[in-house]
Formats: structure tokens, sequence, C-alpha cells
């Protein structure tokens, strides 16, 4: 075929494919960087969870899931991580208009719904080994704590990353670094919630049930 | 987001000018919130209940946290079907591929081996009246 005639019957007003409209702006470009990192995070988790699958029988003779797990409190949590997240978009809502205001206000819902969690994740924990449920009791109890325990260090490591991006945004206001940031911060918190949803089905609630 | 012809970032909502039609943003956050609120209490509900076939709960319990964690993508992560996030969604699919290999194999492997690992003591009368 003569490309002369090839370029002839290329409509002219379609949109120029992806290829052709160079590189992608840079938000698009860390936001994606950012997703690959999540998705190997949660390759991390799995990796966890399936050491907690193999594992969560070979308790030594010490206390199992069930007489360990309080579902009230697993519960709570829950709710807390879940509307968490919902603040958390508003919040990204609030950024998207520069709404300072409303930026500040989902913050402080998201850290005090965050802060929430982490409280009763950190007393369930502390409540275990005063009974004597340590990591070392047996190797589901480790297999428990590295895994739930990893997810609580996420947690705070976002609650800390929080702070920082509130302290950029009060400083440097919304610049598109702060925003570039913020994003990335927001599909963290997200991806968070994602992993608690398999976290508590998995060790609390199947753990539970006969 | 400037360019709409580009790929979307994950976590974006797709442009207003492309999607006229589109649902408000607080409204599109607020439908996963109730959705994934209902969700979760019909997990907590299916774990503790008598009512259930004890056998099926796992299989419940399963779909529910799968079902919940798609709300999760679609309506806080704004992870669609749409040409400007494939990208997004190869990653992903990629993602939950090594996630089912990493968690199915590691529990197939663990125990086949436990099965080869107790069957001389555990049935060692059965052992001997087959050789």
């Amino acid at each position: 075929m003569n490309i002369a005639v090839a370029i002839d019957t290329v409509p002219q007003d379609t949109p120029p494919s992806v290829s052709e409209t160079g590189p992608a702006p840079k938000r698009v470009v860390v936001a994606y960087g950012f997703w690959i990192f999540l998705l190997s995070d949660i390759i991390m988790f799995a990796a966890l969870f399936a050491s907690y699958a193999v594992l969560v029988r070979s308790t030594a003779g010490g206390p199992g899931g069930a007489q360990l797990f309080n579902q009230v409190t697993v519960a709570i949590e829950t709710v807390c991580l879940l509307v968490s997240s919902y603040t958390c978009g508003l919040m990204s809502l609030a950024i998207n208009s520069r709404y300072r205001l409303g930026t500040y206000l989902g913050a402080i819902l998201t850290f005090a719904l965050g802060a929430a969690f982490l409280t009763l994740e950190i007393r369930e924990f502390s409540d275990m080994i005063a009974r004597g449920a340590t990591p070392e009791r047996s190797a589901f109890l480790s297999a428990f704590f590295t895994l739930v325990g990893c997810h609580g260090l996420h947690v705070t490591l976002g609650l800390i990353w929080l702070v920082v991006m509130m302290v950029q945004v009060a400083v440097m206001g919304f610049v598109p670094a702060v925003e570039r940031r913020l994003l990335c911060f927001s599909l963290f918190w997200h991806a968070l919630d994602i992993v608690w949803v398999g976290l508590f089905t998995v060790v609390y609630l199947m753990g539970v049930s006969p | 987001m400037t360019d709409t012809r580009h790929e979307r970032a994950p976590g974006d909502r797709p442009s207003r000018e492309m999607h006229a039609s589109a649902p408000s943003e607080f409204l599109v956050y607020t439908i996963g919130l109730i959705v994934a609120l209902l969700l979760t209490a019909t997990s907590f509900w299916a774990a503790n209940t008598t009512l259930l076939w004890t056998g099926g709960v796992f299989l419940g319990l399963a779909v529910l946290a799968i079902a919940q964690m798609g709300i999760h993508l679609v309506f806080f992560l704004h992870i669609t079907t749409g040409p400007e996030s494939t990208n997004n969604v190869l990653a992903l699919a990629f993602g939950v591929l090594i996630v089912f290999v990493v968690v199915a194999g590691s529990m197939w492997i663990m125990a086949d081996m436990n099965q080869n690992m107790l069957m001389p003591s555990a049935e060692p009368t059965i052992m001997r009246l087959q050789h």
C-alpha cells in the first residue's frame, strides 16, 4: 500500500494516540510508579498471608484464634479504618478543588480514625501478651504478630506521612509536587484498607468460625 | 490531570469533560462507603450466625472479602475498564496473579508436604498391609 494513500485515509478529527502525544504528565508517571510499589507491597503481604495460612493450626498447645480474638474490637477497628479511607477520599476531593480548610478537616478525621485503629490494635496486642500469647509462644502466634503487626506498622507510617503532608500543605501550599505526594498518600491509605479487608476476613473471622 | 488523551493516574477520577454524565465524586465515595459497610456487616454476621451451614461460611467469607476489595478498587481507587486506565489494570492483574500464585502455591505445597510427613506415623498398619 502506498504510504501517501494511508495518510490520506486517516480521519483528521481523531485525537492522536497515546504514543503520539509524547511523555505522560509527571502526575501520571509518579502515581503509576507508586501503584507498582503498592502492588509489590501487597505481594509482600501475600507472602505473610501464605505463611499465616500454613501455620494457623501450629498452636503448639498454646491458645488458638478462637480463645484470643475479640470480634467486637475487630469490628470497631474495621469501621475506623473504612471510614478513615472514606475521609481520605473526601480529603483528595478537597485537594483537587484547592480547598485548604476541607483538606485539613479531612486530614484530621483520617488521622483521628487511623490513630483510633492503631490504639485498639496496640491494646489488643498488649492484652494478648499479658495473657501469655507472645509471638514466641507458637508458630501460629509468630505468624499472627508478623502479619497483623506489619499492617499496623504500615498504618503507623501512613499516619506519620499524613502529618508530614499537612505540614507541607501549610508551608508550601498546593504546589504540583505536594499534590503528587498527596495523591500517593491517598493511594497508600486505600491500599492499606484493602489489605485490612483480607486480614480481618482470613485472620479474625475465619479463625473464629468453626 | 491536564491531557485527557493520556493514561490516567491511579486514584484520579476520569475527567468530567469526557464523561459529562459521570456522578459527582462525593457521591461515588459515599456509595463505596455504604456498600463496603454492608459487605463488612454481612461478613461479621456470617461468621457468627448459626443459621448458615458452617461448611459454606468459609467460602461465603472469601467471596464477601473479594467483593469488598473490588468495591474499594472501583469506588475509592477509581480503577475502571476505560482505555485511559489500561496500564493500571494490567499492573493490577499481574499483581493479583502473583498474589494468587504465592498464596495458593504455598498452601498447596505445604499441605502436600505435611501429608507426606504424616503418612508413616499416622497409618502404619495400612502401610504394612499394602507391602
